[in-house]
């Protein structure tokens, strides 16, 4: 019951911004919190592998470029048909029908992903995941720069506009639902077993294998799922959005807001992203900052702003 | 060797013998290149450490390895992963099946930490705890997998001799409690020869003798093994 509750006054809240917060804070400010959202689910999914399960991927951006020309590409190609079959429904329910499809089939196809990724690297220990995620980050730019079906490298133009601040905000809140729920589990000791001592996980009969590729795959999908969200709001793609700078921005959110900690994650997405519009006249110098303020996280706080705290520490969310 | 169903059994020898290799190998984390190893005759060399300890063998670490940005609750629940039921759906929901669950696992998990006299620690950070309730965790958290068989690596390593002597209490409560069979290497000769049965002695990987507590004390091959040929 309180369950339900809490996400008929999230819907409502969901529905009353999306009604009034662009007109009231206009285009410009409206874009930055949409953008604000989309890192919330790409930070949080990313602590899930990185911090939770202390597990080290540096090619989030990948998953995300794969969530993104997935959706992009199935309702770019496949709109008419869709519409066809949804005849039944109006129009505006059909977009929903439509976003929904591509961003499960975005889902599917970066969890998918993630597993052939993760099965050879995860067996392994140590920095294999790494060096691999890194190198898979890349591949898939410089594959999408040569499939000319999705733009290559002059972009995808034409997709489908059907995500707004509702929906974004929506997977924000279900992003943190669901790893906040899974990480206050059973799974989420055995991924912090792992994280803490990977030995005695194994020897306490925690699969860890199995758990690091679940971990790994969950925290793809989400990337994913951004991904999907981010084609259909811009309406337009282009590979440089998804190099890797992009999954090294992710990393430095959840190094400055406290690796491991769901809190920490959001509050570094929106500081990252706060912070790169705020200097954006500065161009290239504007990676300074960052230096700087991981200089001054490492000396003053090493353990990311919000560190080991949390609100609903040890209970789980809705 | 072999043990039955509620030995407590001992195996030691001098420093580099293969005690420690002996139970990586009994319990998965090592492949054995010949030979077979059986819990309740199945055999089990070659799998994974996880599946073994799925099966019922559970161990503790000659250095120490807990869970250490865990709480000392926490470390005991991880094991009782071993038993859960509900599935990945159930915990991204809350199902209530999965909150009656998580209330058992910790229920059980305080009950096992009171035995071991820290219950009263148990929402502090494992690594707080002093030496000595590190080692009594490590035991707790092996016992929380509901094992038949625990292997004990030194849990009396760095113990004050009283330490020593709860200790070796502890170990035998444990066995008739939780009816175990308990394999224990250790250096400390006080705890082995008064909790152990049965003991075996080994030197570079052979076994030199087999027998109880005052005929290993008198075997003249121990004596050598341990204190150089005369």
């Amino acid at each position: 019951m309180k369950k339900a509750i809490f996400w008929v006054v999230a819907l409502a809240v969901l529905a009353l911004l999306q009604a009034g917060l662009e007109g009231t804070i206009g285009a410009y400010y409206y874009q930055i919190v949409i953008y604000v959202g989309i890192n919330i689910i790409l930070a949080v999914s990313l602590n899930l592998i990185n911090g939770t399960t202390g597990q080290f991927s540096i090619g989030h951006a990948g998953f995300y470029a794969v969530g993104a020309y997935t959706s992009a590409s199935l309702l770019y190609y496949g709109q008419s048909m869709l519409r066809g079959w949804l005849s039944f429904l109006p129009h505006a329910a059909q977009d929903v029908v439509l976003l929904l499809i591509g961003l499960s089939a975005a889902a599917l196809a970066a969890g998918f992903a993630g597993l052939l990724v993760g099965i050879p690297s995860l067996r392994l220990r140590g920095d294999y995941l790494a060096i691999v995620t890194l190198g898979f980050g890349e591949i898939i730019r410089v594959l999408i720069l040569n499939i000319n079906a999705v733009g290559a490298a002059r972009g995808f133009l034409g997709i489908p506009e059907f995500s707004n601040f509702f929906w974004v905000y929506l997977f924000a809140l279900i992003t943190v639902v669901v790893v906040y729920n899974l990480v206050n589990s059973s799974y989420g000791r055995a991924f912090i077993s792992i994280r803490d001592d990977e030995i005695a996980a194994e020897a306490m009969g925690v699969d860890t294998t199995r758990f690091k590729v679940l971990s790994f795959v969950i925290s793809s999908m989400f990337a994913g799922i951004a991904g999907g969200l981010f084609a259909h709001f811009t309406a337009f793609l282009s590979p440089n959005t998804f190099q890797f700078t992009t999954s090294f921005y992710l990393i430095i959110m959840i190094v400055v807001g406290g690796m491991g900690s769901i809190e920490g994650a959001i509050l570094g997405a929106i500081l990252i992203t706060v912070i790169l519009e705020v200097f954006r006249e500065f161009g290239a110098f504007r990676f300074v900052n960052f230096a700087v303020l991981l200089v001054l996280i490492m000396l003053y706080r090493p353990q990311g702003i919000v560190g080991n705290w949390s609100v609903f520490k040890r209970r789980g969310a809705f | 060797m072999s043990l039955n169903p509620g030995d407590l059994y001992g195996l030691i020898g001098p420093n580099g013998a293969g005690k420690t290799t002996v139970f990586n190998l009994i319990t998965g984390v090592y492949t054995p290149d010949e030979g077979s190893i059986e819990l309740d005759g199945r055999a089990i060399q070659g799998r994974k450490p996880s599946a073994i300890a799925k099966q019922g063998m559970s161990r503790t670490f000659q250095n120490i390895r807990l869970f250490k940005s865990m709480t000392v609750l926490e470390n005991v629940q991880t094991s009782s992963h071993v038993h859960k039921k509900q599935g990945m759906f159930d915990a991204i929901m809350r199902t209530r099946s999965l909150k009656a669950e998580e209330g058992e696992i910790r229920q059980s998990g305080l009950e096992l930490l009171k035995i071991f006299g820290l219950d009263k620690r148990a929402h502090e950070l494992a690594s707080n705890l002093p030496y000595g309730s590190q080692r009594r965790l490590e035991i707790a958290r092996a016992l929380a997998t509901k094992p038949k068989v625990l292997l004990l690596d030194e849990p009396a390593a760095g113990m004050n001799p009283q330490e020593a002597v709860d200790l070796m209490h502890l170990i035998q409560f444990c066995r008739d409690k939780f009816q175990l069979t308990i394999l224990l290497v250790e250096h400390n000769m006080k705890v082995v020869m008064g909790v152990c049965e049965k003991i075996q002695v080994i030197d570079y990987g052979e076994t030199i003798a087999l027998g109880s507590p005052k005929e290993i004390r008198d075997d003249p091959k121990v004596i050598e093994a341990y204190l150089g040929g005369a």
